[in-house]
């Protein structure tokens, strides 16, 4: 089947799914991999379930199936439980330590799931939990936690760390080079950590 | 030539830089908007560009600009094709002189539109060359040739992308701008342009005498292939040929069409040699129909035989297992997928933290609680989840089921919503009708300034052209009284109070009432640097009533103690601090 490195990248529209997979892509082209992916928009996503595919060295289509991904990066716990299916047996997977409770709890009096529940669920993987929020008040602004986030994934791709950095310099605002910068470097020091 | 890392609608949108476009035109629909709104985003632009009221006005638009002699665009989703079909189906006639491109994306599995139907259909109906990619690369390389396709047999070209290639991304190789440009000149020509009788019944035989031209110049192109390597063979069309190129065995023969019409005698040398062929395509059995008219004695599977699914959207792992339905595969080589979490609570797409909509639909529902809410289509059909929308059917059907149901003998009072772009695009005339016929409506116009679901796009309610340019923003409440409406009231949503007083008054009045409420959408507005300050709730005060939860914004949650609490999506607008009872919400600061 497939020779490529699938990559699902899941949490809640308007966290910056697609910039991350952009960054991704990016290095992709620096080290003349072949890239693939798939992403969520339209009809006011933010605030709904996101996800987005990148397949590293794909040459088919975009999609990657259940059960076929090696690696995630959520920017949301209870979204890393909702698309779990989609990996490998063992995978590895990153996780922003920290949910927003959807608004369906509220408004329909549904159950959320405590936190110990979410984590259980993960136990099967290679699962790296990442104070995603913390790590981006540190780089200077609440608002990189998807960059921290790819940062602490960075060690676990197929493509050289420089060659994401050199990707985050490219894709990111120039006003907000350093922040992101900063926030890139926080987020592989965590990953790195759990290696 | 450059390698960059691109959407599919912006590797569309370069190529028809590469081209030399002229002039594009549009109704913004997901997954097409990108297209438009990439070209609109160049720094250097030699193109004249608009996003239309609705797709028949953008179509003639740049029908017409192809008459002149300029490359020209327009795109659509597959449902505004329905709204642009009656020139579509009479500018085959007519035909094209600079190359004419009709882009319309179709949306298998639905993922935001309200139904499925297959663009294909139409080229067929229309009898004009239809190009479908299979990659992102293709959806560049394809459009490029599309324009000169156009130009080649003298017909508009349907270009058919779906979902999974318009918001698909992928490593793309793009050729240089184009510098060449035309001015345009329209030359008369009443027996080409003027379709009355006469002219028509020579222009449709003469449409019909240059079928076997397209196929040829289609079939030049070179996207469609095929490949024999055993006695078993896939076809397959569009992003299938992706999902199946990656399950294929090296021993099975595989088809691809990405031009449509197809030689019909090629395809029939190919089925021939066959003893099993299976077809792969999303949407309707197009090739399907036409290969199963060739293939005399050789065992087909498809969509017909329920072998391949009639609805919904395709992955590797749907090809395999037709494919070992079929028996061209002998095990799915996908992995058998883990059975995903249960229990989960949704996180369905939510009207944003501070929508003005929220609050709206909230008065409606405390004005009209007995009432009937016809919707339309936009960020505001959202108001699902709070229960006050009740149909919707397509663009501008609002008013007209409004009316429908109002004239049926209906009690209950019938309250109808529509965003201000949905209004502009087919709302009017439903409201002409009503207000004609002595409906026994409300209508409440959702006017936020801009077409937000599908990106943000102007419409003729912004004051802003595509191009950028300031112009004249049309008038909503002029507009409605010129449709002979007595009561029209513009609200404030943010000022809860006096919008539910507004609904109260309309309620009280006979006849066709519209209620305009005007706000900002909440993204334009953050966009544009507007900060409202966010607001707090007292837990002092708090008496965890649940009043404001049920507002349902996404900034309202509960702390450990069941109190209500904001979090740092407040947009401020201040409602909740008008819907709690306690008076436990203010604004941050001020207390």
């Amino acid at each position: 089947m497939n020779s490529s490195f699938d990559v699902l990248i899941v949490g809640i529209g308007g966290q910056g799914t697609i910039l991350a997979s952009n960054i991704i892509g990016e290095a992709c082209l620096i080290e003349e991999t072949p890239i693939k992916g798939v992403e969520t928009h339209g009809m006011a996503q933010r605030g709904g379930s996101v996800e987005s595919h990148v397949r590293i060295g794909g040459e088919f289509g975009p999609l990657i199936v259940p059960g076929g991904a090696d690696l995630m990066i959520a920017l949301d716990l209870l979204e890393a439980v909702r698309y779990r299916h989609y990996l490998k047996k063992g995978a590895r997977i990153l996780v922003n330590d920290h949910t927003v409770v959807p608004t369906s709890v509220h408004t329909q009096g549904l159950e959320m799931p405590g936190r110990d529940a979410l984590v259980a669920d993960l136990a099967d993987f290679d699962l790296t939990m990442v104070d995603a929020a913390g790590l981006a008040t540190e780089a200077g602004n609440l608002i990189v936690q998807n960059v921290v986030m790819l940062g602490a994934a960075a060690p676990s791709f197929p493509l050289k760390p420089e060659s994401l950095e050199e990707a985050v310099r490219r894709s990111v605002p120039p006003k907000t080079l350093d922040l992101n910068l900063r926030a890139f470097a926080l987020g592989r020091e965590a990953g790195l950590k759990k290696e | 030539m450059v390698k960059r890392y691109l959407l599919g609608n912006e590797a569309i949108a370069h190529a028809c830089i590469e081209a030399g476009i002229d002039f594009a035109s549009g109704y913004p629909g997901t997954p097409s908007s990108e297209v438009v709104d990439t070209l609109r985003a160049q720094k250097e632009r030699e193109f004249y560009i608009e996003w239309s009221v609705n797709e028949k006005v953008a179509f003639e638009n740049a029908l017409a600009a192809s008459w002149c002699g300029l490359r020209s665009m327009v795109t659509m989703k597959h449902v505004g094709l329905n709204v642009a079909a009656d020139p579509l189906m009479t500018s085959a006639y007519t035909g094209a002189k600079g190359g004419f491109v009709v882009l319309s994306a179709d949306d298998p599995y639905a993922h935001s539109s309200q139904n499925e139907q297959d663009t294909r259909r139409y080229a067929h109906f229309a009898k004009i060359p239809c190009m479908v990619p299979a990659s992102v690369q293709e959806a560049h390389d394809m459009m490029k040739d599309a324009f000169a396709l156009s130009e080649a047999v003298g017909l508009p070209v349907l270009y058919r992308p779906t979902t999974r290639i318009c918001h698909s991304k992928g490593d793309v190789d793009l050729g240089d701008v184009s510098e060449e440009h035309r001015t345009g000149a329209f030359e008369k020509d009443p027996t080409q342009y003027v379709v009355v009788p006469a002219h028509t019944r020579v222009l449709h035989k003469r449409l019909n005498e240059k079928q076997p031209a397209v196929r040829k110049a289609v079939h030049a192109l070179g996207y469609n292939t095929a490949e024999v390597r055993g006695k078993a063979a896939v076809v397959a069309c569009g992003i299938a040929a992706s999902y199946v190129r990656e399950v294929l065995p090296a021993d099975v023969s595989f088809m691809k069409i990405g031009c449509f019409p197809v030689d019909p005698a090629w395809m029939e040398e190919f089925v021939r040699a066959h003893e099993t062929v299976l077809i792969v395509e999303e949407g309707a059995p197009i090739v399907e129909e036409r290969l199963r008219q060739l293939s005399c004695g050789v065992k087909v599977f498809g969509q017909m035989d329920g072998i391949v699914p009639k609805e919904g959207e395709f992955s590797p792992a749907v090809v395999a297992d037709a494919m070992v339905q079929a028996g061209i595969l002998a095990a799915s080589p996908v992995p058998a997928p883990a059975a995903p979490a249960a229990g989960l609570p949704p996180r369905p797409p939510i009207l944003c933290a501070g929508c003005p909509h929220r609050s709206v639909f909230y008065a409606i529902k405390r004005a009209f609680p007995d009432g009937i809410y016809p919707s339309d289509i936009g960020c505001y059909t959202l108001g699902l989840q709070l229960g006050t929308v009740d149909t919707t059917i397509c663009m501008g059907a609002s008013v007209t089921v409004g009316s429908g149901i109002a004239h049926s003998g209906e009690e209950r009072p019938v309250v109808a919503t529509i965003g201000d772009s949905t209004f502009l695009h087919t709302g009017i005339q439903g409201l002409i009708n009503a207000v004609y016929n002595n409906a026994e409506i409300t209508l409440v116009i959702l006017d936020n300034r801009i077409t937000a679901m599908t990106g943000h796009q102007p419409n003729p309610c912004t004051g802003e052209t595509a191009m950028g340019e300031a112009t004249v923003p049309v008038s909503l409440e002029a507009l409605c009284r010129a449709c002979g409406v007595q009561f029209v009231e513009t609200v404030d949503p943010y000022d809860f109070t006096a919008t539910l007083q507004v609904l109260k008054e309309a309620k009280a009045r006979p006849g066709v009432k519209v209620v305009i409420a005007k706000q900002a959408c909440v993204i334009t507005a953050k966009r544009a640097k507007v900060r409202r300050g966010r607001y707090v709730v007292d837990p002092e005060v708090c008496t965890a009533c649940g009043a404001c939860l049920r507002f349902g914004c996404p900034a309202i949650g509960r702390d450990e103690n069941d109190k209500a609490v904001i979090n740092e999506l407040c947009n401020g607008c201040g409602v909740c601090a008008d819907l709690c009872p306690t008076g436990a919400i203010g604004k941050e600061g001020r207390r």
